[in-house]
């Protein structure tokens, strides 16, 4: 069949930034498998709260201060994070590494507070119930920092080299989106598990 | 520049070598597609045979062929396989082959993720098959229900590597889900607005995020219940607060659903071919797409209508009882487009029609028995018995492996560039359509008459050996009516005619480019005016020019309008998705043995992700 040239691309930019970009979609796509992944770990433990009278399961709820502290220091992240993506949106490079500095060095004191946490849960894995889908819940949110974190450090690596330019600014402001979903996705866990145990009835 | 030498550059930046290298590397969907197809149907075969072997038990009564041990495992592996390995993988195969060139792009979105998942998914599906062979093969049945699947009923290996095996084909459907919808959102050819979408991309569309919403649900509980064997967690033991029927609701919240993760593709099979040879657009197109969103969306309100019997509260019941009939009614609105579309056409009637029309009579009947099931009291007394299998059979061949076999005729020139011999066609309809109801109808009789399900054998005085004889020959009958395909398909590609690059007299992009198409896909990316273009644009094709020859360029669109909006860089070959499978594979089996294995087994995949990651200097990054 012939062909009838009717439109010119050659002008368009080669990346884009948020929902221009196809990356970001697929982000977005793993976003929503994780986010079901989470609500079912949720509705599990919430399933097997309602199908047992005492909740949580003879021990006591898992201590406060760790988990409170991750909940802080994730929400105040948001703040270096916007920064990353903004600077990155922006292209500037020098801004851009000092953020993912930041972020890296925030990605790794939240790794070590939440291995801090899991000894002040009160309950082993394999104790009951309550034990194995509290560890599971944490542990599932626990990989989400760790891969968002080495996704990070690896970008930060990348932006200290000749590759720190052009698509890279991209990847930086997807990095950021998701981290800003591992952010959250750590408010409801966080009020499920701490909540659940000192609300529910019977607990 | 000339058009000689237009295809010859994108044939030297887009092309894949032949040595094994280049085989190993590519990351072309055309490959990667033909390969999960070529595999998924090695899996068939594989999962056939399962069933020959079954049959052959079951075809007179006290049978001693097969012993119960092994027959545990012929039919779980049978309906894992089927199941995971064939059903859902085949309708992906071919959205990885055809959506690109249904969307007029030249690869998929993420073909190093593409690449990846297939490996991914040979090796998972390899894992469990060679698990068979070794004597450990999983054998607590398809959907593998605690308590007996857990680690007091079934110590060993066996369970577990069905468990592992399961995560693992779950990972790589996700990621094609992912890359599909991308691909379909963001890659589709300039001035394809979402109500120009072929159906048969809808279908997948609305598939792939079905598969997001669903396929978590079992990867949590195949990774629930292997803590449970293999680190002491108590999900599903009541003793210490757990609850075996969490797996239930687990597993079904993703299977039922998986029915029509399965059915929808092939709704979208059944509607391009009956557009194709009715040679007239689908009546009702807009119908047919909120069609295949409805189904998506009450497909996960079904799940505990496989739970009836394990006493729920009535109210629970009535609702999914209702919601269950619901369905019925989006499925029959497809149906009666398909007929109008056929009744205002001028049918031809090619073997791949003559499919769907097993399928319009086959699927109907089982979506009748399924509007039986549905009802609590009839599904008390049918539970777990041969009508069960008898529906599900209808359902799931009826539904979706005979449109899958009219796609095999219908794209199977575009894909080899030959066509399959058309009497051969009509024996193999004839065979299978003969042979799927002598197999398959008697066992609704066999169910009402209260033969269980999963039995190895019965006895003489129950009056079941004279159906299940017949069930048997019909079961051999249709197996014949696979070797009738795979004869005419090796004769096609060695002997068959000529295609062309449309030989239907198609109007939808993949038929606007060579058959097999080029590794670039379109020597001109097609800009679309209309649902079906081919027909509207009958003497020249509007095309993009501008898109570099010697880049791995593609055309990035808007989600709704595809206005274009970036020229994007697809990726180039890489090893490292293979790597990256391979670590990941010994990750999985590691886990199996010792739960170190997360820990050593994710750093190795770790290194392999960075590898993948990592820029190579190549002209990609120089950009």
């Amino acid at each position: 069949m012939k062909h009838r040239p009717i439109l010119d691309v050659s002008h368009l930019p080669s990346y884009g930034y948020g929902p221009a970009s196809p990356i970001w979609w697929g982000t977005l796509g793993f976003i929503v498998l994780e986010s079901t992944g989470f609500l079912l770990a949720a509705g599990t433990y919430l399933y097997l709260a309602a199908v047992n009278p005492d909740w949580p399961l003879a021990t006591p709820p898992p201590g406060l201060l760790w988990s409170t502290l991750i909940l802080a220091v994730l929400l105040a992240s948001l703040w270096p994070n916007r920064m990353a993506k903004q600077d990155a949106e922006q292209e500037d490079l020098g801004r851009t590494r000092r953020n993912l500095l930041v972020m890296s060095a925030v990605g790794l004191v939240l790794i070590g507070i939440r291995f801090l946490e899991f000894t002040t849960l009160n309950v082993r894995w394999d104790q009951n119930a309550y034990g194995s889908i509290l560890w599971a819940i944490l542990g599932l949110h626990t990989l989400h920092i760790i891969t968002d974190v080495g996704d990070t450090l690896v970008l930060t690596a990348l932006m200290f080299t000749r590759h720190g330019h052009g698509k890279r600014f991209s990847d930086v402001s997807d990095n950021a989106f998701y981290w800003d979903f591992v952010v959250a996705s750590w408010v409801p866990l966080y009020v499920l598990i701490q909540g659940g145990p000192r609300l529910w009835p019977g607990g | 520049m000339a058009d000689a030498e237009v295809r010859r550059r994108l044939a030297a930046t887009w092309g894949t070598g032949a040595g094994l290298w280049d085989r190993l590397t590519t990351v072309d969907h055309k490959i990667v597609g033909r390969r999960y197809i070529l595999t998924a149907f090695l899996f068939l075969g594989l999962a056939g045979l399962s069933a020959v072997a079954m049959r052959l038990q079951l075809a007179r009564p006290e049978s001693r062929l097969i012993g119960p041990d092994l027959y545990n495992q012929l039919f779980t592996m049978h309906g894992t396989t089927m199941m995971f390995l064939f059903a859902v993988p085949v309708m992906e195969a071919f959205g990885v082959y055809l959506v690109p060139l249904m969307l007029g792009t030249r690869n998929i979105a993420f073909p190093r993720l593409n690449a990846f998942s297939y490996w991914v998914y040979l090796f998972g599906g390899l894992m469990i098959w060679f698990a068979f062979m070794l004597n450990v093969g999983a054998d607590a049945g398809w959907f593998a229900y605690v308590p007996l699947a857990g680690p007091e009923y079934s110590p060993g290996k066996r369970v577990d590597f069905w468990a592992q095996m399961i995560t693992f084909t779950e990972v790589s459907a996700q990621a094609v889900a992912v890359e599909i919808i991308v691909t379909t959102l963001k890659q589709r050819a300039p001035g394809m607005s979402l109500d120009r979408i072929p159906l048969f991309v809808w279908s997948m569309l609305v598939t792939s995020v079905m598969i997001c919403l669903a396929m978590p649900a079992v990867m949590l509980a195949s990774t629930f219940l292997i803590m449970d064997r293999l680190i002491g967690t108590q999900f599903f033991n009541p003793a210490e607060g757990g609850q075996p029927l969490l797996w239930q609701h687990l597993f079904w919240f993703f299977g039922h659903p998986e029915v029509y993760i399965i059915f929808l593709p092939a709704t979208g099979m059944v509607s391009q071919i009956v557009v194709a040879f009715s040679r007239r657009p689908a009546f009702g197109y807009l119908a047919l797409v909120l069609a295949l969103v409805s189904v998506g969306f009450l497909s996960f309100g079904l799940w505990v209508h496989h739970m009836f019997a394990t006493g729920l509260p009535q109210l629970g019941a009535s609702f999914f009882t209702a919601s269950s009939m619901l369905i019925g009614i989006p499925n029959g609105l497809q149906i009666f487009c398909w007929i109008a579309t056929l009744w205002t056409g001028r049918p031809v009637f090619a073997t791949p029609l003559l499919f769907v029309l097993g399928f319009f009579f086959i699927f109907v009947a089982g979506g009748l028995s399924g509007l039986m099931l549905a009802s609590v009291p009839l599904d008390f007394q049918l539970h777990d018995s041969y009508f069960v299998v008898a529906h599900f059979h209808y359902v799931l061949i009826g539904g979706a492996v005979f449109p899958l076999l009219g796609a095999i005729y219908y794209w199977f020139p575009k894909i080899t560039g030959r066509m399959m011999s058309e009497r051969a066609g009509r024996w193999h309809f004839a065979l299978a359509f003969l042979g799927f109801n002598l197999a398959f109808f008697p066992m609704h009789v066999l169910g009402l008459q209260g033969m269980p399900r999963r039995v190895y054998t019965y006895l003489p005085e129950t009056g079941w050996g004279s159906l299940n004889l017949l069930v048997s020959f019909g079961a051999l009958l249709f197996a014949l009516s696979f070797v009738v395909l795979a004869a005419n398909a090796v004769a096609a590609v060695r002997r068959g005619a000529l295609a062309g690059p449309n030989p239907w007299g198609v109007g939808t992009l993949e038929w606007a480019t060579g058959s097999p198409p080029p590794a670039y896909n379109f020597e001109r990316i097609p800009v679309v005016t209309h649902r079906e273009p081919l027909w509207a644009e009958r003497e020249s094709l509007p095309v993009v020019v501008g898109l570099a020859v010697d880049d791995r360029e593609v055309v990035a669109t808007s989600p709704v309008e595809a206005k274009a909006s970036l020229r994007e860089m697809s990726p180039e070959p890489s090893i490292w998705p293979l790597l990256s499978a391979i670590a990941t594979t010994i990750a999985f089996i590691g886990s199996i043995f010792t739960p170190w294995a997360v820990v050593w087994g994710g750093a190795i995949v770790a290194v392999a992700l960075i590898g993948w990651f990592w820029p190579k200097g190549s002209r990609e990054d120089e950009r």
